[in-house]
C-alpha cells in the first residue's frame, strides 16, 4: 500500500509539469496578446497610443520574447510561489487568487458534501426498492434536476430568497463583511450565503449520482455473495449496507478526481450570475482580455486540482478495493 | 408459523408438493411444480437434473432466498428445528416463515447452510475471507471477536486449509479455486448445521480437487452428524456421495429411489437415458454415447402431460401427452411418476 501511494505521487509530477506546458500554450493560442487588447481599449476610449510608447510596454511586460524563454521564465517564478503580475488589476496574481482559491475550495466542498449526503442514500433507495413509487418518483425528481439549467435555478432561487425570505443573496458575503478580516462573524455570514450556491451547484451532481448509485448497486444486489451473506442469515438492510454497497461504491470513488475540477470550472455561469468571489469569473475576465499570468496561474491550479483529486482516488480505490491494492 | 406434533423420528426436512415460480416479462415459469421427497437425519440425497430443471431453486426456496414471491410458493417444507441444548425441536413450515423475518433468519446458516458451484463469485471481493467467515459465527453465537476468529481458524484447519492463521487473512482471488471452495464450506459449517444445501459444489474445479471436496464433504457430514441435500447434474458425484436420490425434470420430481436402485434398476425413461449418456469402462472401445434426445423445452412453453413426453422414447400417444402421472410405489423407497408403471396418483391438467 505505502508502496502504491509514493508510485502515484511520483507520477503526478510529470503530469502535472505536462499540464503546465499545455496551459501556458493555451493561454497563447488566442492572436494577439495582452497589449493588443489593451491598446484596443484604450483606443477606443479616445486615446491615441504612439508606437514608442507600446514598444515600452511590451519590453515591460517582457512579451517580446520568444514563447519558450517566456515560458521558462512563468514555470521558474510559479515553482516558488510566485505566480507573477495580473496586467488588467495591475496587482500580484497571488494576492489575487489566494481568497478567491480558499472561497472555491470552500463552495466545491460544501457541494461535493451535499452532493454525496443527499444522492447515496437515495440512490441506495432507489435500487433496493426498484420501480416502487418512491424509486418513481426520485427517478422523476432526479431527471428534472439534471434537466435544469443551474444558472436557471440560481436565478429562481435567488429571486424566490429575495422575495420570501427577505435575503440578499448576491455574493458569499454581506456588505460590510466583503473585505473585513476573518472573525467568526465572518464566518457565519459565509455560511449564510453559502447554501444558496452549493445547493446550485449541487442539483446537477446529485440527480446524475443517484442515477449512477442505483445503477451500480442494481448491478451488484443479484450477485451471488448477496446470496450468500443472506444465507449466512444476515438482516437484510446491513447486508446491503456491508456488501454491494460498499462494492458499488468504488466507482464512485473514481469520480471524485474529475468531480473537484468540476465543481470548480463548471461554477462560471453560478458564479458570474449569484456574483460569487470564485476563480470561475475571475478565468472568464482574464481569458477575454489576454491577461496571461493570472489566467496561466489559474488554470495550472485548476489543473493541479484535478491531478490531486485523481490522486485521492486512487488512493481511496486502492483502499477500498483488495484487488487493486494487491495487484 | 405453524407448530405440529410430529414423531421425534421425523425426517430432518420434508418437502410435500413444493412449489415456486417466477412472474417474467416473457410469462410465468413454474419453477419447481410439486416437488416432495424428505431428508432424514444423516442421509446424503441426490437431486440430479439438467440445468433449468428447478434443483437449485428448491434448494433456494428452501432456505427462502430463491427471489421468489410468496404469492407463488405452493405446499410445504416442514423443517425439525434444534432446541439450544441440540435435541430435536418443534416442526416448522419454511414457506410460512415471514421471508426476512427473525425466524428463518435464525435458521439460516446456523441450522441450514448453502454452499454454492461458484467459490469466487460466492464470496465479497472486498472482504476477508476471515472477516466473512467470523461475521457468519457472530450472527448466531455472542461471541467475542477473538473467540470467534478462533473457531474461524480451527474450521478452516478442518477443512484442510494448509497455513489456516495466515490464510483467513486472504481476500478471495488470493486463493485458487479448490481452496476458496474449502473456505466457503468452512464458512457454511462453522455454525454446525443440521442440514447442508450443496448446489453442484463441485462443478467449478478440476477433476482433482473434485474429489477432494467430495471426501470432505463426506468426511465433514460424519463428524458433525449433518445431511446433505447434494444437488448436481453429474451422477458420477451422486453416486459417490449420496444414498438416496430425486431426480428432477422440468421443476418435478419424476423418479426417486435409494443410489443402488437408481443405478442398477432406473424406471422413468428420463433416468435411463439420463445414465445411457455417460461414458462406462468395458465399454466396446469406440461405441458411441447416447445423448438424451432433443432439448429441454422451454419454461414458457412446457408440454402439456407428462413434462419428458416430447423427448421420450417410450411415450405413449394419446396418454403422456394428455394428463400427467402421479407417483408410483415401485417398493418402498421407490417411486416413479411415468404411465409405463401405472397412473399414480394422476392429476389432470384441468383439475390443476
Amino acid at each position: 500500500m505505502g508502496r502504491y501511494i509514493i508510485q502515484r505521487i511520483v507520477l503526478t509530477i510529470p503530469t502535472i509539469f505536462a499540464i503546465s506546458i499545455v496551459s501556458f500554450v493555451i493561454i497563447q493560442l488566442p492572436p494577439g496578446d495582452f497589449l493588443t487588447a489593451y491598446i484596443t481599449t484604450l483606443e477606443s476610449g479616445g486615446q491615441v497610443v504612439d508606437q514608442a510608447q507600446i514598444d515600452a510596454l511590451r519590453n515591460q511586460y517582457g512579451l517580446g520574447e520568444p514563447v519558450h524563454i517566456q515560458y521558462l521564465k512563468w514555470i521558474s517564478r510559479t515553482l516558488v510561489g510566485d505566480f507573477g503580475y495580473s496586467f488588467q488589476w495591475q496587482r500580484p496574481v497571488s494576492e489575487l487568487i489566494g481568497e478567491r482559491m480558499l472561497m472555491t475550495i470552500i463552495l466545491s466542498v460544501a457541494s461535493l458534501l451535499l452532493v454525496w449526503a443527499i444522492s447515496l442514500p437515495i440512490g441506495i433507495y432507489s435500487a433496493v426498492k426498484q420501480y416502487s413509487p418512491g424509486d418513481y418518483f426520485f427517478t422523476f425528481i432526479s431527471f428534472i434536476g439534471l434537466g435544469i439549467p443551474n444558472f436557471l435555478l440560481a436565478l429562481v432561487l435567488m429571486w424566490w430568497a429575495y422575495s420570501y425570505l427577505g435575503m440578499s443573496v448576491g455574493g458569499l458575503f454581506s456588505q460590510q463583511y466583503a473585505d473585513a478580516p476573518w472573525s467568526l462573524a465572518r464566518v457565519l455570514d459565509l455560511l449564510a450565503h453559502l447554501w444558496i450556491p452549493a445547493i446550485v451547484l449541487a442539483v446537477g451532481g446529485i440527480a446524475g449520482l443517484i442515477r449512477i448509485m442505483r445503477a451500480n448497486l442494481l448491478d451488484e444486489l443479484p450477485r451471488l455473495y448477496v446470496t450468500t451473506a443472506r444465507a449466512k442469515g444476515m438482516k437484510e438492510g446491513r447486508l446491503v449496507l456491508k456488501y454491494p454497497v460498499r462494492v458499488a461504491l468504488n466507482p464512485f470513488v473514481s469520480t471524485i478526481g474529475w468531480t473537484l475540477p468540476g465543481l470548480v470550472s463548471g461554477s462560471i455561469i453560478v458564479s458570474v450570475v449569484l456574483n460569487l468571489p470564485t476563480t470561475g469569473p475571475m478565468l472568464l475576465t482574464a481569458l477575454q482580455s489576454q491577461d496571461m499570468y493570472l489566467a496561466g496561474a489559474i488554470l495550472l491550479l485548476l489543473s493541479v486540482l484535478t491531478v490531486i483529486g485523481t490522486l485521492i482516488s486512487d488512493i481511496l480505490l486502492a483502499w477500498l478495493d483488495p484487488r487493486i491494492r494487491f495487484n | 408459523m405453524q407448530n405440529q406434533t410430529v414423531p421425534s423420528d421425523s425426517p430432518l426436512l420434508e418437502l410435500r408438493d413444493l412449489r415456486t415460480g417466477f412472474a417474467l416479462r416473457e410469462g410465468y415459469v413454474k419453477a419447481v411444480d410439486g416437488a416432495s421427497f424428505s431428508v432424514a437425519r444423516g442421509e446424503t440425497i441426490g437431486v440430479v437434473g439438467e440445468s433449468g430443471c428447478g434443483k437449485s431453486i428448491t434448494a433456494r426456496t428452501i432456505l427462502r432466498i430463491a427471489g421468489t414471491n410468496d404469492s407463488e410458493l405452493g405446499g410445504e417444507a416442514l423443517f425439525r428445528r434444534r432446541t439450544r441444548d441440540g435435541r430435536p425441536g418443534e416442526v416448522v413450515d419454511l414457506l410460512k416463515l415471514a421471508p426476512n423475518g427473525r425466524e428463518i433468519r435464525s435458521i439460516r446458516g446456523a441450522e441450514i447452510a448453502m454452499i454454492f458451484q461458484e467459490p469466487m463469485t460466492a464470496f465479497s471481493p472486498v472482504h476477508t475471507i476471515g472477516n466473512q467467515i467470523i461475521e457468519a459465527i457472530q450472527l448466531h453465537h455472542p461471541v467475542s471477536k477473538d473467540e470467534a476468529r478462533a473457531t474461524a481458524i480451527d474450521m478452516l484447519r478442518r477443512v484442510e486449509m494448509s497455513n489456516a492463521e495466515r490464510r483467513i487473512d486472504a481476500y478471495p482471488h488470493q486463493l485458487s479455486g479448490g481452496m476458496r471452495q474449502r473456505a466457503m464450506i468452512a464458512m457454511a459449517l462453522v455454525c454446525r448445521p443440521q442440514l447442508l444445501l450443496a448446489d453442484e459444489p463441485t462443478t467449478a474445479l478440476d477433476v482433482t480437487t473434485q474429489a477432494q471436496i467430495l471426501a470432505l464433504i463426506r468426511q465433514l457430514k460424519a463428524e458433525l452428524g449433518m445431511s446433505v441435500m447434494m444437488i448436481t447434474h453429474d451422477l458420477g458425484v451422486v453416486a459417490e456421495t449420496a444414498q438416496n436420490v430425486a431426480v428432477m425434470y422440468l421443476g418435478k420430481v419424476v423418479e426417486y429411489a435409494d443410489v443402488r436402485a437408481l443405478f442398477h434398476d432406473p424406471k422413468h425413461p428420463y433416468t435411463q437415458a439420463l445414465l445411457a449418456s455417460i461414458p462406462k469402462l468395458g465399454r466396446e472401445a469406440g461405441a458411441r454415447l447416447h445423448p438424451v434426445k432433443g432439448m429441454v423445452p422451454s419454461p414458457f412453453n412446457r408440454p402439456r402431460g407428462c413434462p419428458f413426453n416430447t423427448r421420450c422414447p417410450k411415450a405413449m400417444p394419446g396418454v403422456c401427452d394428455v394428463d400427467m402421472p402421479g407417483p408410483t410405489t415401485i417398493k418402498p423407497g421407490h417411486t416413479v411418476s411415468c404411465f409405463l408403471y401405472g397412473a399414480g396418483d394422476t392429476r389432470t391438467e384441468a383439475a390443476q
